[in-house]
């Protein structure tokens, strides 16, 4: 490998006789930092679509029946005089969730960092492969594309949960979004795959060949092992959901049943037969449980980086660390039952399942005991990817706690499908998982746009953001213990859960304001691009090799040669030294050790 | 109208925008010009850490004090829910402890450590006493909750036939429930939705030549004599449902094409259930509710709502299509006396059907 490194790192003509147009530098660009751009860019719209749909429906479930000016504006045929149609209604929580899971914090955050991060911190002039890089970003953008596009089928979008459970994902007859929505929804997905499945290859590929001389797997930031790590999850399940959303095109379409059975629907009965929904099931959940870990895994890596950064301190046990990153990782892959243990599987099933989840505990619990010792002592700068990255040790905790409750299969019983879990996932995954991705914004910003955005809105955005997040879902945990059901429309037929209804209109004005004031991220961001303050090289002092990079963009990244590494990443505030940090391309003093980590 | 409101909000959106332009010029006067965190930033923030520790704490509080003991937490109607609820409360209480403390760690360290110019970190990388430490405590903790929670688990599931079950069939279509009683005998007649006969009013699928469907019986509200077990076969006509009976402590998802099963032992008759003092006060609590809703409808000029009354209820909880969110089924407790009464009064399938 390193006589690989040497001859790359040699090339240091790299990039100077390409011709650039505008097309092939903004649109169909191979370098990995505008494509980066583009991911984040696709990806913050798709976000704040999401968004408006998530609060359109906690408005019906607060105010629920009654007319709205917002669902007369956007929703119309399905909004007659502003009263939300039950069907548009489970069609906006399907769409809301499977943009905010794939589109914004699959795509979105891996895309974004994975390919700003990888060439740039193990020392890359680009990514192994920046045509692959391309048609992986573009192939995603089509996959956008074709998931907005079923807004606006005449029998409306897909609306079978983003879980997608055949058979009432696959007959048309069973609910209207299972037509012409559900097709586009499965060819959009299985698109989104091929795009995510490119990608991975490459950031794999790249971070095992082209890393800078000196730059071992010891020595990588925490960073890149969890994009590293990410992208192997993501090549090991994905093709499992591609398979999943075949067999279920060949249901649909084709009159195979893979899935299928027994089936009396309308007044017929439909020829299906042999085929089980539980099947379907275990397809979608092999992919779907680590699907949680490659959205949460990118922002811990970030959290680990922005943590020692700002607190001037190394990362609290750098191995432990990476070996909590493999645990999960390797755990993440036997554990996807926890979701069927009412599905009816045998019960012995759920009895292993429960053992292998509530294993995943004890690495979650070493990184967030670590993360909290990273901030112990330190000299903390509180910038605003700083303010993130606490707020994400403290949802991630907060909503990883339950987790507990969820994985045992006797307590599931009786909370499976209720609100405990919406309250659960969001926490850890959701919430967790943006805030990551702010902080990785606010912090690579610089590098990004060459721009510094502005403190003062970011912490304005943090602050608002954070009491909204648990002004949401804390309260969540409670309605759902007392047995309300995810995915009503109303919940007006049960006089049982009367008393619960103050508690739905609470959360819906803490989801309202949180909303409103991302408005603020949103400006902050791109006014910014033009207006903010110019950037340093290296504004907040950190060691890693991105910023020694200059703040404008070169095709190759380093206008020399390609720095060596000597160290490892985290030499902040290390005796001896003057400054408190040391670049990893700083070589040791004389008789200066690097740290047996 | 719809017009007139748009236009207002798309203003409000322009002046909110041009509104933050301001702030944003005001916030770059007199701030250092890289918009990196100074030592009063780091101030403010530290102590803002503080408040939110605090603002963690008093939600927690708000919430376990007004909702953290409805009647369905601490009331469980089976034999089998009160050691769900025990082991609910014991996670319950570990995460409680667990929460307190870390959340006070972080954000009280995050306050602490804030940056001042010229303080210099302590380097401290690495210390594996310390994460032995926290590895071991979680180990043995999870140890006693997986071993407590799979002994939970396989007693729930592991129905044994030798306690002499009453059987009953659950069958969900969308978007309604159905009850099958196996009749004198106590057995299911064989069922397929493929012998579904509409004209000759067998809904369920009935073999109509099965021996054993001839006395079963087909009812839309459940009837359970309390203190006997009963086993739940539960089967699905179109796409996947829940049957979802969260007094009882009890789900279980209705799959096409195959049958699953629940069983449990109701221990509280729904008459008793509506006497404990608890469910007396959430009933009235839901019933001033209603009463003022009434009040805001008779406004509209649309009817009042009837006043509640406590039963068990069967839900649906898996999303099924367009009216998942009406789909339920009373569920009654009673003694065996008035169970025995009812079930007399209920048709035969033999005598239910057209021909």
């Amino acid at each position: 490998m390193s006589t690989h490194a040497d001859t790359h790192a040699n090339e240091d003509d790299h990039g100077h006789h390409h011709k650039e147009t505008f097309v092939t530098k903004y649109i169909f660009s191979q370098d990995h930092k505008m494509i980066s751009k583009q991911y984040l860019i696709t990806g913050t719209i798709m976000g704040v679509i999401g968004v408006l749909m998530s609060i359109m429906f906690r408005m019906q479930i607060a105010w629920p029946e009654e007319p709205n000016v917002l669902f007369e504006a956007l929703l119309g045929k399905w909004a007659p005089e502003g009263v939300m149609d039950a069907d548009i209604y489970l069609a906006l929580v399907t769409i809301h969730g499977t943009i905010m899971v794939f589109f914004l914090l699959t795509a979105g955050l891996s895309g974004t960092f994975s390919n700003l991060l990888i060439p740039l911190q193990i020392g890359a002039r680009d990514m192994a492969s920046g045509f692959l890089n391309m048609i992986s970003y573009w192939l995603f953008f089509l996959s956008a594309v074709i998931m907005l596009s079923s807004l606006f089928v005449e029998a409306g979008p897909a609306a079978a949960g983003w879980t997608i459970y055949p058979p009432l994902s696959a007959l048309p007859m069973a609910q209207g979004g299972s037509g012409m929505g559900m097709t586009l929804w499965l060819i959009s997905m299985a698109i989104f795959i091929a795009s995510s499945l490119l990608g991975s290859l490459n950031y794999i590929v790249t971070v095992i060949n082209l890393r800078t001389k000196g730059m071992s797997m010891t020595r990588l930031p925490l960073t890149i092992w969890a994009f590293f790590v990410t992208a192997i999850i993501g090549v090991v399940s994905f093709p499992v959901l591609l398979s999943a959303a075949l067999l279920l095109i060949m249901d649909r379409s084709f009159g195979t049943s893979f899935f299928l059975s027994d089936i009396f629907i309308q007044g017929e009965v439909l020829h299906y037969q042999g085929g089980s929904p539980v099947l379907f099931e275990h397809l979608f959940w092999f992919l779907g449980h680590p699907e949680v870990y490659i959205v949460i895994l990118p922002a811990m890596g970030i959290v680990s980086e922005i943590m020692a950064s700002n607190s001037r301190k190394p990362i609290f046990g750098y191995r432990a660390m990476i070996a909590s990153i493999l645990a999960i990782a390797f755990l993440s892959t036997i554990v996807w039952g926890h979701h069927m243990f009412v599905s009816g599987m045998n019960p012995f099933l759920g009895s292993v399942f429960t053992f292998t989840t509530l294993l995943i505990a004890i690495p979650s619990a070493v990184k967030a005991f670590n993360w909290i010792t990273t901030i112990w002592k330190g000299n903390i700068q509180m910038n605003t990817a700083m303010l993130f990255s606490i707020g994400f040790v403290s949802t991630f905790i907060t909503g990883g706690l339950t987790g507990i409750i969820l994985g045992d299969s006797a307590l599931d019983i009786n909370v499976h499908d209720t609100y405990f879990v919406i309250a659960h996932f969001h926490l850890v995954m959701g919430i967790s998982a943006l805030y990551g991705m702010f902080a990785g914004v606010y912090h690579w910003y610089p590098k990004m746009f060459g721009r510094m955005m502005n403190k003062n809105l970011g912490y304005i955005h943090f602050w608002v953001t954070a009491i909204c997040a648990y002004g949401v879902f804390f309260p969540m945990h409670f309605i759902g213990m007392a047995g309300l059901p995810r995915r009503y429309y109303t919940n007006s037929n049960f006089p049982l859960f009367d008393d619960l209804h103050d508690v739905n209109v609470v959360i819906t004005v803490f989801a309202i304001i949180g909303a409103i004031f991302q408005i603020i991220f949103l400006y902050n961001f791109f006014a910014s691009m033009f207006f903010g303050k110019k950037a340093t090289q290296n504004p907040w002092k950190s060691t890693t090799l991105e910023w020694t990079t200059p703040v404008k963009h070169l095709h190759g990244n380093w206008p020399g040669a390609i720095p060596h590494v000597y160290r490892w990443p985290y030499d902040y505030s290390k005796p001896g030294h003057d400054v408190d940090f040391v670049p990893q391309n700083v070589p040791l003093k004389e008789g200066e050790e690097e740290l047996q980590h | 109208m719809t017009a007139f409101l748009t236009i207002i909000i798309v203003l409000f959106v322009a002046v909110a925008i041009w509104q933050m332009v301001k702030i944003f010029d005001l916030a770059q006067v007199g701030v250092s010009d890289n918009q990196v965190a100074t030592d009063n930033d780091n101030k403010i923030n530290a102590y803002l850490m503080l408040a939110f520790l605090a603002f963690i704490y008093i939600i927690t509080i708000v919430c376990f004090v007004k909702w953290g003991d409805l009647p369905l937490m601490s009331n469980a109607a089976s034999e089998h829910g009160a050691e769900i609820d025990n082991l609910m409360i014991i996670s319950m209480i570990v995460i409680f402890i667990v929460q307190t403390i870390t959340q006070y760690l972080l954000h009280y360290f995050a306050f602490k450590y804030r940056g001042e110019k010229g303080k210099k970190a302590l380097f401290y990388a690495d210390n594996n006493t310390l994460e032995a430490i926290w590895t071991i405590i979680p180990v043995i903790v999870l140890a006693g909750l997986i071993i407590y929670g799979l002994f939970t688990w396989t007693s729930i599931m592991n129905v044994s036939e030798e306690d002499d079950p009453l059987i009953i069939e659950l069958y969900a279509q969308q978007f309604n429930w159905k009850a099958r009683y196996g009749g004198n005998d106590n057995t299911l007649g064989k069922a397929n939705v493929r012998l579904i006969n509409l004209d000759n009013a067998n809904i369920l699928g009935l073999d109509e030549s099965d021996p054993n469907a001839q006395d079963d019986i087909i009812v839309s509200e459940v009837h359970l004599p309390v203190g006997k077990p009963v086993l739940f076969k539960i089967r699905s006509q179109d796409v996947l449902h829940s049957a979802y009976m969260p007094h009882f402590r009890a789900q279980m998802n209705c799959v096409p094409g195959m049958i699953t099963q629940f069983g449990f032992t109701p221990t509280i008759t729904t008459a008793d259930m509506r006497q404990t003092p608890e469910m007396l006060d959430k009933v009235a609590n839901i019933n001033r509710i209603r009463v003022e809703k009434s009040k805001e409808l008779a406004a509209k000029g649309e009817p009042a709502l009837d006043p509640y009354e406590f039963d068990y209820l069967l839900l649906c909880n898996k999303i099924c299509g367009k009216s998942h969110y009406n789909m339920q089924m009373n569920i009654i407790v009673e003694t065996q006396e008035e169970y025995d009464a009812w079930i007399k009064e209920q048709k035969e399938f033999k005598n239910s059907l057209i021909n």
